[in-house]
């Protein structure tokens, strides 16, 4: 065998030449095969990879769209509306487009929970957690700036209302605000640009997500009971047992999503954004995407402008410095009795955000929006770094086989020699 | 050769060698910059966005206590024929009371004309109070509804999380019954 060629086992002699210089089979054999993944997996370890297969449908769908969309301000809204009206299967893309936008969020939503219950962010994965934020901050981005295209109302003020948040920076912000929309109004030159930038970031998240699964693949998973596998009685290939777990998950997930596009394709959305955008006009009550309505209102909770800018990024930015605010050295709530209790409080709070986010700055939703901006930071800030003084952890299991097996049963096949052989 | 490039070079050598690197690197910085500004610079605005900066508005069709929304580098701007009592009741406030303290008299031309850019300075909204219909706030003026801004006779904040009072454009009375703004 020549030398410099990688030594490769694939049995196909096509397949195996190809492998031998560029060994993708060995590698997508290792990472996604043989992968040794912890066997306690339960249903939440399925939004990674549902996550991954909403970029692709988002990219399919948009890359179609573009093909079809005018980024100007006088024909935008004809352009989505010939898209829903006269384009063959034009109203079917629009409708997964716009609801795989909601289903994003809502499957990177359960994936964030599941990795705040189960302390995915603890080490060794706290660089991992981080991109996985990044990502989210690229999701809210893009998700942004697609809504603006249809150039409806509501796209208008949106970005409007969002843009000038940047005018609260002292000093430089009005040239920041000028400069993001490229005149002194939200208009053409920003709808360009927006387009511009719509197209490019999934891309973008397309080249974290890399990084993200690249970082999962040196740590390894986290599983459910927060413990590192300790051999191969702990572990499982990947294939076929979590491929096929994650198709049970992808199959409920598209039932989901299909209810969405066919019977419901305009529930998440806004009427106003039917109506072309005008910028002599506001709405009386304009409220972003659903996604946004949490951040929203921690930033309608502070009465001063600059001050609710800054919480409602620093309600991200938090989540960036989490695997050092958390002192445990326990990773799952299963474990921790307390903190567990306050997560789930905060977890309330995030929903009584996202609830008054929809509605009118007025009261009684002021000051609810504000002792729940409250709790949102004090479960970081405060809680967390008490509690892994304070707080005594339950008995952990000596290994993830133990409970599983209930004192230990036979092996499946493979589970136990497999991963380590290859490996 | 190899000899004399071995790690144990002079020291003298060394310095010079950190020099050649900061060298470098300054150049290397000063290029990327360089290179860089013609990309953030092309972000802002263009020069055809630039020059459709003026607007002018015929002030005879408006009536005492009425007001017309005009286009002005795209945003509205809000020339009002302010009724006796409204100058009045802007001129009564002491500045001790306003969020962002100025005179009425500073933000007029003439008493009766108030111009402003109807962008409310909060998130970029604009206020309510053009139409007889319409809801004007708590002090006679305008009120934006996004996040419940109110702004008085004067279009000065009073209540609300808008920080600064509606702008009032550069404008200029180019007759007696006609504005130029911008
Ligand atoms: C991270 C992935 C993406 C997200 C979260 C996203 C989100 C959105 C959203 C929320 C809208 C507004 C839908 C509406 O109300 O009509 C939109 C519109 C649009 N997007 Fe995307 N998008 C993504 C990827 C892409 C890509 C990769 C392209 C192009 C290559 C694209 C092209 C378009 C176009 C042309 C529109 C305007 C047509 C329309 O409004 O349906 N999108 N996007
Ligand atoms: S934009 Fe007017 S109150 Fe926020």
């Amino acid at each position: 065998m020549a030398t410099g060629l990688h030594k490769s086992d694939v049995a196909n002699p096509v397949l195996r030449w190809i492998d031998a210089r560029l060994p993708v089979i060995t590698l997508m054999q290792k990472e996604y095969g043989t992968f040794p993944t912890p066997r306690n997996f339960n249903y939440l370890w399925n939004f990674g990879a549902l996550a991954m297969v909403n970029l692709l449908v988002m990219i399919a769908t948009g890359v179609v769209l573009a093909m079809h969309y005018t980024p100007h301000v006088s024909m935008a809204f004809d352009s989505v509306e010939r898209i829903m009206r006269d384009v063959n299967y034009g109203w079917l893309l629009r409708y997964v487009h716009a609801n795989g936008a909601s289903m994003f969020f809502i499957v990177v939503y359960i994936h964030i929970w599941r990795g705040l219950y189960y302390g995915s962010y603890k080490a060794p994965r706290e660089l991992l957690w981080m991109l996985g934020v990044v990502i989210f901050l690229l999701m809210m981005a893009t998700a942004f700036m697609g809504y603006v295209l249809p150039w409806g109302q509501m796209s208008f003020w949106g970005a409007t209302v969002i843009t000038n948040l940047f005018s609260a920076i002292p000093l430089v912000g009005e040239s920041i605000v000028t400069w993001l929309w490229g005149g002194f109004s939200v208009d053409n030159p920003t709808l360009n640009r927006f387009f511009s930038l719509h197209y490019l970031l999934p891309f973008v998240i397309f080249g974290v997500v890399f990084l993200h699964v690249a970082a999962l693949h040196i740590t390894g998973s986290n599983n459910p009971l927060g413990i590192d596998p300790k051999g191969p009685q702990d572990t499982l290939p990947f294939h076929p047992y979590y491929t096929a777990k994650d198709s049970v998950g992808l199959v409920v997930y598209f039932i989901v999503f299909a209810v969405l596009v066919f019977f419901f394709p305009n529930m998440l959305g806004h009427a106003d954004n039917y109506i072309p955008a005008n910028p002599l006009v506001t709405p009386p009550h304009i409220v972003p995407e659903w996604y946004f309505l949490p951040f929203y209102a921690i930033l309608r909770a502070i009465p001063d402008k600059l001050g609710g800018v800054l919480m409602m990024f620093g309600a991200i930015a938090v989540l960036f410095v989490l695997p050092w605010l958390d002192t445990s050295p326990i990773r799952s709530m299963r474990f921790r009795p307390v903190a567990r209790v306050a997560l789930f409080i905060w977890l309330l709070s995030f929903l009584v955000l996202l609830y008054c986010g929809g509605k009118p700055p007025d009261e009684p939703f002021v000051t609810i929006s504000r002792i729940a901006t409250l709790y949102y930071f004090a479960y970081f800030l405060v809680i967390l770094p008490l509690l892994g003084r304070l707080e005594r952890p339950l008995p952990l299991p000596e290994s993830i086989a133990m409970p599983v097996l209930r004192g230990g049963g036979p092996l499946p096949a493979g589970a136990m020699s497999k991963p380590m052989e290859k490996a | 050769m190899a000899d004399s490039m071995a790690p144990t070079a002079p020291q003298d050598g060394e310095t010079r060698r950190d020099f050649l690197q900061l060298v470098t690197g300054a150049f290397a910085a000063v290029g990327v910059g360089a290179v860089v500004w013609p990309f953030i610079s092309s972000m802002n605005p263009a020069r055809d966005v630039l020059a459709l900066s003026t607007t002018e508005v015929d002030l005879t069709p408006i009536a005492t206590g009425s007001a017309v929304t005009v286009m002005w580098r795209g945003k509205p701007v809000f020339v009002r024929n302010r009724t006796a009592e409204e100058i009045q009741v802007a001129r009564q406030v002491p500045l001790s009371q306003l969020p962002d303290p100025a005179t009425d008299q500073s933000r007029v031309k003439k008493d009766q004309w108030l111009v402003l850019v109807g962008v409310c300075t909060h998130l970029g909204c604009v206020p309510l109070g053009q139409k007889p219909t319409d809801p004007r706030g708590d002090y006679g003026g305008w009120f934006c509804p996004c996040h419940g801004s109110h702004y008085d006779t004067s279009g000065r904040i009073r209540k609300g999380p808008a920080p600064t009072n509606l702008l009032v454009p550069e404008y200029a009375f180019t007759s007696d019954t006609q504005i130029r703004v911008g």
